[in-house]
C-alpha cells in the first residue's frame, strides 16, 4: 500500500515539474493583436469561418490568412469593427465589406412534427439555445441563439431550418426612406 | 415688441418660449363638437401592451365570463399596467391580434364578445384623497391601470413615484394639445373641469408639491376659462397659465422651458428640476379611479379630417376597432389618403381598420389627399430652415446627411438621441426631404444594433458558461476515473497481500 501511495505521488509530482518547466521553456508568445481579435468575435467557437473555434479564427486573421469578413454571424457589423485593427496583409478589404449584406440576425427553428427527441442538438448548441431532454420535443430559445448552423448539421431527420429572427414590436422600426440621390439621378437621365 | 412689454414680467410664459418650432394649421374641426358617448362595440379587442414597458400577464381564459371593470391583465414587473375589461361579456380569445401599430404585427391581445348589459363588478375599492397617503394614490392609480393619456403612455403611478427620488415642487398639467385636429384634451377641460382641477389636487397630494400649473394653449380660450373656474380643489391652488400656440408645445420639456424658463438637461426627466408633468385626460383618469373606484377602461377620442362624415369627440371604451368609431362619425366620405391614430404630426399611420383603440389613442384622422403631403423629395440646398425649426437646437440636415452614409455614431455624436421626433423638420423643408422619417429610422437601427451587440455578449456569456460546466464535467470524470484505478489499484494489491499471507501460512504449515 505504502508502495503504490509513494510511487503514484513521486510519478505525478515528477510528471508535473516536466509539464511545467516544458511550458517555460517551449512557450509560444502569441501576439496581443490576437486577444484583441479574439475580444471582438462573437466567442461562441460556432466553426463558420472553417477554424475550430474563434480564438484559431483570431489566430488566422493576425497572419494574414483570413479575411475580415471570415464571420458570418458576426456580419457587417464585425467585420467593419475587425477591419480597424487587423493587420493590413489580411483580406477582405472595403469592398468586401461593403458587398456584405446586411444580414437579417438568423435563428434555428425545429419542426416539431419531425423532431425525434434524440439530444443532438440540444447536446451541439454553442449557446444552450435549445432545451429538450430524450424523447422530449425540442425547441430553440430565440433569444440566445445565434443561427450558427451546428444544430442543422447534427440533426438526423432534418427537422431543424434556418430562418429570419421574427420580428417583434420590440424589434421593429421605420425602413429607410427613399431619398433623392444624386447617382439615381443621372441613371435616370442618362 | 409684445415681448419686451410690462405684461411679460406677470405673464412669465409670455416672455419665455423655446427656440425653433412651427405653427401649422389648427384644423380643429371638432372643436365645437361636444363629448358624446359611444355605444358599446359588437367586438371588444384589449390589447395586453398599450403602455411603455413589459406587458400585462393575461389572468383570463376563453370562455371566461368578465364584468365590466374586472382585472384581466396583470401589470408584470415595476414599469408595467394593469389591463381591465371595458364592459361584461365573454372572452372568446386569448391570442394574438394585430397591433394598433404602423408595422401591423401582432400583439397578445384578449377579445371579448360584449353581452350588451354593460354590467359593472365590483369597482375597486375607494380612496379619500383627503386623508389618504401619497403612497395609497400611487398604489391606486397603479390599480386602476392608469398610464399617460397624452399618447407617451408611460405607466402614471411610476411618476408619482419620482418624489423617492427627487425634490419635487411642482406639478405641470399639460394641457397645450399642440398637435392639429385634436380637440379632445380641451373638450374634457370644457367639459369636465371641475372633475380634472379634483384629479390634478390628488395627484399633486401624491406628489407632494406646492405648486401646480395648468398649462394651456392660447387657442382654446374656452378651456382656459373653464379651468379658471375651477382652480381650487382639495385646498391647493392651480394656476392656469395661457401659452403660445406652437408646435411642439406639449413636449413636456418644451412646456416647461416655456412655463419656467429652465432647460431640462438633455435625456433627463424634468423631475431632475424639480418638475413632474402629466396631462389632463390623465387627471381626469386620476380622479374617476380614486373618487368612483373606476379603472382605466374609456377614453375621449377625437375623430377627424376631411375623410370622415361627422369629426366629433367621443368617449369610447378601450378595444373599440377603429372601423366601429368611424362608423359611429357616419363612416367615410372619402377614401383617405392615410388613416392616422393620433395627431398628424406624429401619429402613427394604420393599414388596417379593425384594430383597436388603446389608452394613448387621442385622435383617429382619415386624411385625405388634399390634407396629406406627397410632393416630389428634391436636393438638400443647406437652406437651414430645418435648423431654425428644430425646437432642440439641433441640425436636422446634417444627422439626415450622416444616416444616408450609413454614419449612424456620427450622427448619435451630433444628437441623434436626443431628437423627440416631433416632425419640424420635415414639415418645414422647401425640398420635402423625408427627414424626421429618416431620423426615425436611424433611431430605430440604432436602437436594434445596440440590442443585437448586448445579445452577442450575452451569447459570450453562455458559451463561457457552457465551456466552463463541459470542462467541469470532464474534470469530475476524470476524477471519478481516477479514484476508481486508486480503488482497483488498492484492491490487487490487498489481494495480492493477501494471496502472500496465504502461501506464507502454507508454507509456514
Amino acid at each position: 500500500m505504502l508502495y503504490a501511495v509513494t510511487s503514484m505521488t513521486a510519478l505525478g509530482l515528477g510528471l508535473g515539474l516536466l509539464l511545467g518547466l516544458a511550458a517555460r521553456k517551449f512557450h509560444v508568445e502569441t501576439p496581443p493583436i490576437v486577444d484583441e481579435i479574439e475580444a471582438l468575435l462573437p466567442g461562441t467557437n460556432c466553426g463558420q469561418c472553417g477554424y475550430p473555434g474563434c480564438r484559431a479564427g483570431a489566430e488566422a486573421l493576425a497572419e494574414g490568412a483570413a479575411p475580415v469578413t471570415l464571420c458570418p454571424p458576426g456580419g457587417r457589423e464585425v467585420a467593419l469593427q475587425l477591419a480597424e485593427i487587423a493587420p493590413p496583409e489580411c483580406g477582405g478589404g472595403a469592398a468586401d465589406i461593403g458587398g456584405m449584406e446586411e444580414a437579417e440576425p438568423m435563428v434555428a427553428f425545429i419542426f416539431e412534427d419531425h423532431c425525434t427527441g434524440c439530444t443532438k442538438c440540444f447536446k451541439r448548441c454553442p449557446t444552450d439555445a435549445i432545451v429538450g431532454a430524450n424523447k422530449q420535443i425540442h425547441t430553440v430559445i430565440v433569444d440566445a441563439c445565434i443561427g450558427c448552423d451546428a444544430c442543422i448539421e447534427v440533426c438526423p431527420t432534418e427537422a431543424i431550418i434556418h430562418r429570419t429572427k421574427p420580428r417583434t414590436l420590440r424589434n421593429w422600426y421605420w425602413e429607410k426612406p427613399d431619398q433623392f440621390s444624386v447617382e439615381g439621378e443621372m441613371r435616370q437621365s442618362a | 415688441m409684445r415681448k419686451l412689454s410690462l405684461a411679460g414680467l406677470f405673464n412669465p410664459a409670455q416672455v419665455f418660449s423655446f427656440r425653433g418650432g412651427i405653427h401649422p394649421e389648427t384644423r380643429k374641426h371638432s372643436s365645437e363638437c361636444a363629448i358624446e358617448d359611444m355605444p358599446v362595440p359588437s367586438l371588444i379587442r384589449v390589447p395586453l401592451q398599450q403602455h411603455i414597458g413589459v406587458e400585462a400577464e393575461p389572468i383570463v381564459k376563453r370562455d371566461d365570463l368578465v364584468l365590466k371593470g374586472q382585472l384581466i391583465g396583470k401589470a408584470r414587473g415595476p414599469v408595467s399596467a394593469n389591463i381591465h375589461a371595458p364592459t361584461s361579456g365573454r372572452v372568446i380569445a386569448v391570442g394574438h391580434f394585430t397591433a394598433p401599430h404602423p408595422s401591423g404585427l401582432p400583439v397578445p391581445t384578449i377579445t371579448i364578445r360584449p353581452d350588451g348589459k354593460d354590467e359593472w363588478g365590483p369597482r375597486l375599492p375607494r380612496l379619500r384623497p383627503e386623508n389618504a397617503t401619497p403612497e395609497e394614490i400611487a398604489a391606486k392609480v397603479a390599480e386602476a391601470g392608469i398610464v399617460g393619456m397624452g399618447g407617451a403612455t408611460f405607466p402614471s403611478a411610476v411618476k408619482l413615484n419620482l418624489r423617492a427620488k427627487y425634490e419635487l415642487h411642482t406639478l405641470v398639467i399639460n394641457g397645450a394639445e399642440c398637435e392639429p385636429y385634436l380637440t379632445c384634451d380641451d373638450r374634457l377641460m370644457r367639459e369636465r373641469p371641475e372633475e380634472i382641477a379634483d384629479g390634478i389636487a390628488i395627484m399633486a397630494r401624491a406628489l407632494g408639491v406646492k405648486q401646480i400649473i395648468v398649462a394651456i394653449e392660447s387657442n382654446k380660450p374656452q378651456a382656459i376659462e373653464a379651468m379658471g373656474r375651477h382652480n381650487r380643489a382639495l385646498g391647493y391652488e392651480l394656476r392656469i397659465k395661457t401659452v403660445p400656440t406652437q408646435y411642439p408645445m406639449g413636449s413636456e420639456k418644451h412646456l416647461v422651458k416655456t412655463l419656467t424658463g429652465r432647460e431640462t438637461p438633455a435625456r433627463a426627466l424634468t423631475a431632475e428640476l424639480g418638475i413632474v408633468v402629466h396631462n389632463a385626460a390623465t387627471a381626469h383618469a386620476v380622479h374617476l379611479a380614486v373618487r368612483y373606484g373606476e379603472p382605466s377602461i374609456s377614453r375621449v377620442v377625437t375623430v377627424s379630417g376631411r375623410g370622415i362624415a361627422r369629426p366629433a369627440n367621443v368617449r369610447t371604451l378601450i378595444g373599440t376597432p377603429v372601423a366601429e368609431l368611424l362608423a359611429h362619425c357616419g363612416g367615410l366620405v372619402e377614401e383617405p389618403e392615410r388613416m392616422l391614430l393620433g395627431g398628424p404630426m406624429m401619429g402613427l399611420p394604420i393599414q388596417n381598420p379593425r384594430v383597436p383603440i388603446v389608452k394613448g389613442t387621442n385622435g383617429i384622422l382619415a386624411l385625405t389627399r388634399s390634407e396629406t403631403r406627397d410632393r416630389d423629395i428634391m436636393p438638400c440646398i443647406r437652406c437651414g430652415l430645418c435648423v431654425q425649426a428644430c425646437p432642440l437646437g439641433l441640425t436636422p440636415f446634417e444627422l439626415n446627411a450622416r444616416i444616408q452614409a450609413s454614419d449612424l455614431d456620427g450622427a448619435a455624436r451630433v444628437g441623434l438621441l436626443d431628437c423627440i421626433t416631433c416632425g419640424c423638420c420635415s414639415y418645414t423643408c422647401p425640398s420635402n426631404i423625408p427627414l424626421v422619417q429618416t431620423i426615425h429610422f436611424a433611431k430605430g437601427k440604432l436602437a436594434e444594433q445596440e440590442s443585437r451587440k448586448h445579445q452577442q455578449e450575452q451569447a459570450k456569456r453562455l458559451a463561457a458558461a457552457r465551456t466552463a460546466r463541459e470542462e467541469a464535467i470532464a474534470e469530475a470524470k476524470r476524477a471519478a476515473m481516477a479514484k476508481r484505478k486508486a480503488e482497483m489499484a488498492a484492491k490487487k494489491q490487498r489481494e495480492a497481500e493477501a494471496a502472500k499471507d496465504a502461501r506464507e501460512g502454507e508454507a509456514v504449515k
